[in-house]
């Protein structure tokens, strides 16, 4: 029985080789990877700023972060902000806030003009989410007070009867720790994020007595208010 | 050990349930959080229970088709320690915010490197297994493993790439697009390789050894393992239509998606056939019962899974609970069904005895199914409704609901899917008390049968 071949002489082949099927298996897995995510990185229609780089902030030499303006651009996330994100995954906050806003009519009105993948160029690792227990957060920034946010985030209830988001009162004790700050900015630029040495010296200072809800908040008053879309372009083709 | 961490995974997601429809069980304590009990919960269920089920069936079938003990003994002892110290350290780590932030790869750098070194240890000695053995084929079972543990190789290792900041903390190395395109391609393949061509392998052994028949279809089964294997590569796109990521790699993951239901569908026949001339079994063999209502719900998830990815369903699924619901009717229906049938087996031929009780068994079986049932019916009502509040327009033009309406109509079914999972809890508790029982019952005859390297 066991010389009859039941199939091809290469199925064959293969099952009674295990490296044969190793091999064969290395390569057919890779193929669905390589083709999704390899031109990814290298084709241009991916990024939006690629056809229209007014989309990132023009940083002339020797402008601090705090020279930019809302609307200016996409910018590395000042040393608060980027504390504030570290809270924001820390407690897990993308598992039911998405940070992605889809070009439907709807979404547009609810949460505001459609995301761009442009516009998370410097998230590590993104934070677009992919469940919506809570609303979409990716334009959050401006549309509340800081004091309404501080109360929402110590008891959403207070705010919004609905809500079933658990308290967070821990982070008005936590204080947010500059060195670790410094490192953090210190492994994004590491990645590519446009930090001078001249940002992350300063980084400490900044976030200096400041609380996580300080921090939090600074990141969520931030998000989607980088860029200034405008209506009339089409950024995606 | 994989049934101690069934229950505590479901356990933990029963729990976390409870918090959505009731918010106070979060008590305020920053450990117990919906946010970081989550990753706890997902990482149990998939490494903890998945895994160990995994590791020891698959080291059990390729010892029986293979006609030769393990490779190494000690290897797989280390396999077994070093896996479930990762267990250990992941329940620790959770819920103090480690992560790094990536879904269902919470775990942070060192962890990321003890599983990579674990794993090729486990497929080292799974494939050197393969290559001493008696037979003159590989069985198929023993493909399905195999490629499982290929990709996951693959998989873990790019996703997990990452910058250290401090010995619990990293961050990606890739951003934005590109990161989420790469986290998806693990997401989905944890669910494609993992949790299904690590568990069809499972199917190939235990479906034929329990009802005592060839597998149907010789043929079918290398279809099924070549264009499944292929395919599934594909899929992780769809989980990111209409986002920031470029349409030509959505649209491309969605055609992929719609054509595995062929592969699937044909795996699922392949097993159910082999019960034909044999359907009487069900009457009386509830490990069998099992295993077939696990390929009904295989079945039916892999149906639903390319409904889902195509764009317009998606446009409406996606961010929603119906999605929750997929992912549950697949590891619920068929992961933890087929885990159970093949455990059962696997128990009693291990330990040369039979099941404490049978009619716990057969309980087990109707909860199991019933809390499957209860639990993605309250997703789909749920799913749906959320997404069809969010985008109505009043006559006026102007949005219906606003967006805490739709949090306020999910009460009854938060509720609801808590209780289905709580039914599917119990069953889980009453398959580890009877395996405790059938342990015990056993161990106190003498027996010659030798353990298996791990259990």
């Amino acid at each position: 029985m066991s010389d009859q071949i039941h199939s091809t002489k290469f199925q064959d082949k293969i099952e009674r080789n295990v490296f044969i099927m190793f091999i064969m298996l290395a390569v057919l897995l890779s193929v669905g990877g390589l083709v999704e995510i390899v031109p990814l990185f290298y084709l241009k229609g991916t990024m939006e700023h690629n056809q229209h780089p007014e989309i990132v902030w023009d940083r002339k030499d020797g402008q601090t972060l705090a020279d930019w303006k809302a609307g200016d651009g996409m910018r590395p996330y000042t040393a608060t902000e980027l504390a504030g994100r570290e809270v924001y995954i820390r407690e897990g906050c993308y598992l039911c806030h998405s940070q992605m806003i889809r070009p439907f009519r709807d979404e547009k009105e609810r949460y505001g003009h459609y995301s761009l993948a442009s516009e998370s160029m410097y998230d590590h690792p993104f934070q677009w989410g992919s469940k919506r227990t809570g609303p979409d957060l990716a334009r959050l920034g401006g549309k509340y007070s800081n004091e309404w946010h501080r109360q929402h985030l110590v008891a959403p209830r207070s705010v919004v009867p609905e809500s079933v988001m658990p308290n967070y009162p821990w982070l008005e004790k936590g204080m947010v720790d500059g060195e670790r700050t410094q490192a953090t900015m210190s492994a994004m630029q590491m990645v590519g994020v446009p930090y001078t040495d001249a940002d992350i010296a300063a980084g400490a200072a900044e976030v200096r007595g400041k609380s996580e809800m300080d921090a939090v908040i600074a990141y969520l008053q931030v998000l989607g208010t980088m860029v200034k879309l405008d209506d009339a372009v089409s950024y995606r083709d | 050990m994989a049934i101690v961490y069934l229950v505590v995974g479901t356990l933990v997601g029963v729990w976390i349930a409870s918090e959505l429809a009731w918010p106070v069980l979060n008590f305020d304590l920053a450990e117990l959080t919906f946010g970081r009990l989550r990753p706890l919960h997902t990482n149990a269920v998939i490494f903890a229970f998945g895994g160990c089920t995994l590791m020891a069936t698959s080291f059990y079938t390729v010892q029986r088709t293979c006609g030769v003990g393990l490779w190494s003994n000690k290897l797989a002892w280390f396999v077994f320690w070093g896996w479930n110290v990762i267990i250990v350290l992941a329940v620790i780590t959770l819920p103090l915010g480690l992560t790094s932030g990536k879904e269902y790869a919470e775990l942070e750098w060192p962890i990321d490197i003890m599983i990579a070194v674990v794993w090729l240890a486990y497929s080292f000695n799974f494939a050197m297994t393969i290559a001493i053995r008696k037979t003159s084929h590989i069985y198929v079972s023993n493909w399905f493993f195999l490629s499982m543990m290929v990709m996951i190789t693959y998989l873990h290792v790019v996703n997990s790439l990452a910058i250290p900041v401090s010995l619990f903390k990293s961050y990606s190395v890739f951003s934005g697009v590109q990161d989420a395109m790469i986290q998806w391609w693990w997401g989905h393949n944890a669910v494609g390789f993992y949790l299904t061509a690590g568990f069809l392998g499972i199917m190939y052994y235990f479906v034929p050894k329990q009802a005592n028949r060839p597998i149907f279809s010789y043929r079918l089964s290398v279809i099924h393992f070549w264009a499944l294997s292929f395919g599934y590569v594909w899929l992780g796109a769809h989980h990111l239509q209409y986002t920031a990521l470029p349409d030509w790699t959505g649209s491309l993951g969605a055609a992929v998606s719609l054509a595995m239901i062929i592969p699937s569908w044909g795996g699922a026949i392949n097993g159910m056939m082999t019960l034909s001339g044999a359907w009487d079994k069900l009457r009386t063999d509830y490990v069998l019962r099992f295993l077939i209502m696990s390929l009904a719900f295989y079945a039916m998830s892999t149906f639903e899974g390319p409904v889902m990815s195509a764009k317009t369903v998606n446009a409406l699924s996606h961010y929603t609970d119906w999605t929750v619901g997929h992912v549950h009717s697949g590891a619920l229906g068929w992961v933890a069904m087929v885990a159970a049938g093949a455990l059962y087996h696997m128990i009693e031929k291990l330990w040369n005895t039979k099941m404490y009780s049978a009619g716990l068994v057969n309980l087990h079986f109707w909860l199991a199914t019933i809390g499957t049932v209860v639990y993605i019916t309250a997703m789909w009502v749920s799913g749906i409704m959320q997404a069809l509040m969010w985008r109505d327009y009043t006559e006026f033009g102007t949005l219906t609901y606003t967006f805490a309406e739709s949090v306020a109509a999910m009460h009854p079914y938060y509720a609801m899917r808590a209780i289905g999972g709580m039914i599917y809890w119990a069953g889980g508790a009453i398959m580890l008390y009877n395996t405790i029982m059938t342990i015990r019952q056993a161990t106190a005859q003498p027996q010659s049968n030798a353990a298996a390297a791990t259990a």
